[in-house]
């Protein structure tokens, strides 16, 4: 049925071809839109159960136990491994003009605002974000969704709708976790193995992490939490036939859960950049 | 009858036949194809009569480009249980799912009691659908629960004034209705008992609501021969002791003629004429065994015939 259709759009003149590949890009570009909409509506969906009925709360504990409780040790690994590196490559460009004992400074405001968040969503779109997407998609595949509707549960309510909660919730909660354990981890490497006073690293660091600057990253994490969500049961619920549906669903799901990731920490570093100089009355461009 | 069932359908409300609850039917019918209702023993009376269980007009279904089902109508009565019966990927499947709503019409209307399934809300979807029993082609039990709970999920989602303890004893009941043992298999999970046990659980949850109207999708495909006759009987139990109607979509044979006291035959819309009924027969079971259509027949017994080459009229 493609190869007819294709035969019929790609003519042989010069325009019927590029007439024809304009239509490819229009329906790639058709198609993400589509997307995206898909994305929206079963979004508002899940939006709409959890405010008009809330989840239930059997459903409820298994789901923050598999995504909170089961994520613990992989978070506090990430956690602690990024403020070492932190520490490892901090060090040598502060040595060079004579501020080692700032490193705390860089390690901790880098860690707190940008890379604890964002590292730590990114892990648990792997470890969450899949399993999610797996779990679904493998339920849709042997029916079990249909099953759900048939017997007149609403499967957005009963399945999605405690994930989305459960991320919501806990990817902050996690995120602090490797928060934590990225400030002990740099500490450890600044301070015992590179010889940074102790007393000093902590002064500096003070100084510089503000408490808006805790806000800002947990801030944004809420966001990731949200987006790991949807897009993981998106991806699962639309999954396609077979084992190899599972797998795409699966795929798809921590790509576009990584990207989705990136794209709004530039957008909430933009909005909360003007916050933050709203709050303290600077100006746009000036250094705060 | 035959003969009527052969030529293409669009759909009149005076050629449904069979009066005893069809008026209010023929009434909506009438007013959805606009067309001037008249009823000889005036529109009040007609009104008061039982719309059928389950009422399908002029149902088209499209994938993408790709049309499955073509202006079907159907009307399932009380107590009937109709065989779906047809070839892989003649949309039989989509027909039972669109019956309940899991797959929405691009064209067509689909009434239970006379309620329009895409007119419903999400609350009156719910309580429609608790009518119903579904059982699927692989069980489709929930992996993370035990046998009990799978069973006890319908009862626990729409009954809520049950006590734990009716709970636990309706299930057991369920469980040795379909000839189970509850306490071997009470606390097993899905994935621990053989298929043809899972499809009897499956049996039990679709039973537990005490629907009014079963759907079985091909429900003895991939069992042996004694599973697929303990199936057989399953459904049979349904339609005698449950007085459930029921609609079974099976391309076995065996089973059709054994549990359906009607059967229905699809055929796929792209080896049809455009202007051809999608319905190739639509009767009794010893009917079908005389029916004379050789798409049919070819059916019937089995045989491979022309088809041993794959051939699709192009459109």
């Amino acid at each position: 049925m493609g190869t007819s259709k294709n035969l019929r759009i790609e003519g042989t003149t010069r325009w019927e071809r590029f007439a024809s590949k304009v239509g490819k890009i229009g329906g790639f570009f058709s198609q993400r839109v589509n997307y995206a909409g898909n994305v929206a509506v079963f979004s508002l969906s899940t939006i709409f159960w959890l405010l008009a009925k809330g989840p239930r709360r059997d459903s409820l504990t298994s789901c923050f136990y598999n995504i909170g409780a089961m994520s613990v040790p992989v978070i506090l690994l990430t956690g602690s491994f990024i403020g070492m590196v932190l520490a490892v490559q901090a060090y040598p460009q502060f040595k060079a003009v004579g501020l080692e004992t700032h490193i705390g400074a860089a390690i901790n405001l880098s860690l707190v605002k940008e890379l604890g968040p964002v590292l730590a969503a990114t892990m648990l779109a792997g470890r969450v974000g899949s399993s999610i997407a797996a779990e679904l998609g493998t339920m849709r595949v042997t029916e079990q969704i249909d099953a759900l509707s048939s017997m007149g549960v609403n499967p957005i309510h009963y399945l999605v709708v405690p994930r989305f909660l459960s991320c919501l919730i806990l990817v902050p909660g996690l995120t602090l976790f490797a928060d934590l354990m990225g400030i002990v981890g740099g500490a450890y490497f600044g301070i015992f193995l590179l010889n940074v006073d102790w007393s000093y690293y902590w002064e500096w660091s003070r100084g510089a992490v503000s408490l808006f600057d805790i806000f800002a990253g947990m801030f944004k994490t809420i966001f990731f939490g949200a987006s790991i969500a949807l897009i993981c049961c998106h991806q699962g619920f639309r999954c396609g036939a077979g084992a190899e549906g599972v797998g795409k669903a699966a795929t798809n799901s921590f790509v576009l859960s990584f990207v989705s990731i990136l794209f709004l920490d530039l957008l909430l570093d933009v909005f909360l950049d003007h916050a933050q100089m709203w709050l303290t009355g600077a100006k746009p461009g000036s250094v705060v | 009858m035959d003969a009527k069932n052969n030529e293409p359908r669009p759909y009149r409300f005076q050629n449904l036949g069979e009066r005893e609850d069809s008026l209010a039917f023929e009434a909506r019918a009438a007013e959805i194809e606009g067309t001037v209702f008249v009823d000889e023993n005036g529109a009040k009376k007609a009104l008061r009569r039982r719309p059928p269980l389950l009422a399908i007009l002029n149902l088209d279904v499209e994938f993408n480009d790709l049309q499955v089902l073509r202006d079907i109508t159907l009307k399932i009565r009380r107590g009937e249980t109709v065989a779906i019966i047809g070839e892989s990927g003649c949309g039989k499947t989509v027909l039972l799912k669109s019956m309940i709503g899991l797959i929405s019409p691009s064209s067509g209307r689909v009434l239970f009691k006379g309620k329009d399934l895409s007119e419903l809300s999400d609350k009156e979807l719910t309580e429609t659908r608790s009518h119903y029993g579904f059982v699927f082609q692989m069980a489709a039990l929930f992996d993370s629960m035990t046998v009990a709970e799978n069973v006890a999920f319908p009862l626990k989602q729409h009954r809520k004034h049950m006590k734990r303890s009716e709970i636990v004893e309706r299930v057991d009941r369920l469980l040795e209705e379909v000839g189970l043992d509850p306490a071997v298999v009470r606390d097993k999970t899905p994935s621990e008992i053989s298929g043809g046990m899972r499809k009897r659980v499956g049996f039990a949850r679709a039973f537990a609501m005490e629907p009014e109207l079963m759907l079985y999708d091909e429900p003895t495909t991939g069992l042996d021969p004694i599973m697929s006759d303990v199936v057989n009987q399953l459904m049979i139990g349904a339609r005698d002791r449950r007085k459930v109607s029921g609609v079974l979509v099976t391309h076995d044979m065996r089973s059709a003629l054994q549990v359906a006291n009607r059967i229905v035959m699809l055929y796929p819309t792209s080896r049809l004429e455009p202007d051809e009924s999608q319905i190739l027969f639509d009767g009794s079971p010893s009917e079908i065994e005389r029916c004379e259509d050789p798409r049919v027949v070819q059916f019937i017994r089995g045989e491979a015939g022309d088809r041993i080459k794959e051939t699709v009229l192009l459109k």
